[in-house]
């Protein structure tokens, strides 16, 4: 499983209010939210992003609400992978639950720019910055958690175990 | 080494004698809930499912009070979606809007939740119910179908943090300023996937209605829970609203904690977290001259009743500046029908207020209060990130009842000491 394109970059903190603000809530359709996605923080994303782009950010992304309807929003964008720092708990479970790979690695969330081309081998977690020509180990998700991926989200786990 | 609470809480579900900081781990809910906003996408998750029935239909929260009593047409549909869900499954813990509250004031007060119990709810602010010395966490709407399912989550055993409580707050301090003064020392993620464990003797002097604002606003460290030992007040507050066993877990003399922070209440200030972070602290004497448009009173953080008591006490016989809206949202209608009773309710009107029915309403920016671009609000609610209350160019400052009150009658954000009080 890979993750090729074009980086986009915020900063520290990124809430899920900003991901998708609470006035849009009264859907749960994915695209109807990606129209919305990351609006209070950066107006033009939704302009500019492209199947298959990163989404990088530094410390604590994620955090506040625990509306799954962030990372969904985020994943029907067309952002193939989230590089942070750190994320906030309740965004990371909802990613994996999701099926939206994430990973954390603060050298690549630090060194990444905007603009630069990323690709990401999730079997590895070795995150390679092609514009830069380097490369970053990120953390590799714990067997239980590569199973949810693997299987695209909890849901699909569960009905493949039952 | 020994356990935290936390851990033994959780070890004593997942069926094992013991777990440690960082364990993959599968734990027996107690209790799974979900709301207007994460239901339904919780109930859109199960219908893909194998699993066609809910684990246990007492075992199941569902509370519609984001968008309440519905606002739109569009969360007039989800509020419905959710309502057939709880009728085709017969789910006991449903509560239709007349007996309706922000859920994590209303399950505590219906006595869904007593210390020992494993709770997830997707709401972030689930963690409130460790001040019952429960274990409660924020999830997302899969892993909420998930529990709905079977009955169970997977968790990552936390590490935790100690808060050594000492010595007593002054006359208008409360638990909103000392999760305030937390939050402002250890910042937004410095309990990013940990426990934060109160303990010591200054929690003798925090009633319940303190030791759920603290819990409530754990998640904005970014821990996992917030727990608080059982004590006398516990007992006695959840036998008044519960007959669930309650089981006492108690953290070994030899756990664990990444670190121990002393606190002394005694020295604590009235707090105010500026836009656009709860860390973002300043105690009442270094806030400056900040004009105010809008307060807010009320939410799963400060809508309890003895939130409206201060807030009351402070708007006795006074009104507020001119220009100034406040709105006081009771966070269940039991709160509201006691303040009523009370006379509150009236003091408040009095006052200059609009008082609301229990909603989510406006400490989400959903409606009931919104705010405009460049216009600012003290809000006794849990969150002021950007556009929270409104317009992205709105600023919202976190307070206690106390401050938010005064700052209505100020107009400017104020402390009860500058009315005299
Ligand atoms: S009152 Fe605010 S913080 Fe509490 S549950 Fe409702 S929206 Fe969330």
């Amino acid at each position: 499983m890979k993750a090729l394109g074009i980086a986009h970059k915020y900063g520290d903190n990124v809430d899920t209010d900003v991901i998708i603000p609470a006035r849009y809530l009264i859907t749960s359709d994915p695209k109807e939210l990606a129209s919305k996605c990351m609006i209070d923080i950066d107006k033009d994303f939704v302009n500019r992003v492209q199947e298959g782009d990163i989404l990088v950010a530094k410390k604590n992304f994620g955090c506040g609400s625990s509306r799954e309807h962030a990372p969904i929003a985020i994943k029907a964008s067309g952002i193939s992978c989230v590089i942070a720092e750190t994320f906030a708990r309740i965004f990371y479970r909802n990613a994996i639950n999701i099926g939206l790979p994430i990973i954390e690695c603060p050298e690549a969330a630090r060194d990444i720019e905007a603009g630069d081309q990323v690709e990401v081998n999730f079997d590895k977690g070795i995150i390679y910055n092609l514009t830069k020509g380097r490369q970053y180990q990120g953390q590799a998700f714990p067997e239980f958690m590569q199973k949810i991926i693997k299987s695209e989200g909890l849901i699909n786990y569960i009905n493949s175990e039952s | 080494m020994g356990m935290t609470m936390t851990q033994k809480i959780l070890a004593a579900h997942a069926g094992v004698e013991r777990v440690t900081a960082g364990q993959l781990i599968e734990a027996d809910l107690d209790l799974v809930l979900g709301n207007d906003v994460t239901a339904p996408v919780a109930i859109k998750e199960m219908e893909k499912m194998k699993i066609r029935n809910v684990f246990d239909k007492n075992k199941i929260a569902l509370v519609p009070d984001h968008f309440t009593p519905n606002k739109d047409i569009k969360s007039a549909q989800n509020c419905k979606y959710m309502r057939e869900f709880a009728m085709d499954q017969e789910i006991t813990n449903y509560f239709e809007i007349g007996e309706m509250g922000i859920e994590h004031a209303l399950l505590p007060e219906k006595g869904l939740v007593v210390a020992g119990d494993v709770v997830i709810g997707a709401d972030s602010h689930t963690c409130t119910y460790g001040a019952l010395g429960a274990f409660s966490t924020g999830v997302g709407s899969t892993d909420m179908a998930a529990g709905m399912a079977t009955g169970k989550a997977w968790f990552k055993v936390p590490a935790a943090l100690r808060f050594v409580l000492k010595g007593k707050p002054s006359k208008w301090v409360s638990g909103k300023d000392i999760i305030l003064h937390i939050i402002g020392l250890i910042g937004v993620d410095g309990a990013l996937y940990k426990s934060m464990e109160f303990v010591g003797d200054g929690i003798n002097n925090l009633s319940m209605d303190d030791r759920f604002t603290i819990a409530n606003m754990a998640i904005e460290a970014g821990a996992k829970n917030g727990i608080f030992p059982v004590d006398e007040k516990t007992i006695r507050y959840i036998k008044e609203h519960s007959n669930k066993k309650i089981t006492e877990y108690k953290a070994d003399e030899d756990a664990d904690y990444e670190k121990t922070y002393e606190i002394d209440l005694a020295s604590l200030k009235p707090t105010v977290a500026f836009p656009h972070l709860p860390e973002n602290t300043r105690t009442i004497d270094q806030v400056g001259d900040i004009k105010i448009d809008q307060v807010v009173i009320g939410s799963c953080t400060n809508g309890r009743l003895e939130d409206l008591r201060i807030a009351a006490r402070v708007l006795e016989g006074r009104k507020i500046a001119k220009g100034m809206r406040l709105i006081v949202f009771p966070a269940t209608q039991k709160i509201y029908l006691k303040a009523m009773e009370e006379g509150l309710l009236s003091t408040f009107i009095k006052a200059g207020a609009v008082v609301s029915t229990p909603t989510c309403g406006p400490c989400l920016g959903g409606h009931m209060g919104v705010l405009a671009a460049g216009e600012r609000a003290v809000a006794t609610t849990n969150r002021n990130f950007v556009g929270r209350m409104g317009h992205v160019d709105s600023e919202v400052y976190l307070a206690s009842p106390a401050v938010a009150a005064a700052t209505a009658v100020a107009g400017r954000i104020s402390g009860p000491e500058e009315l005299g009080l």
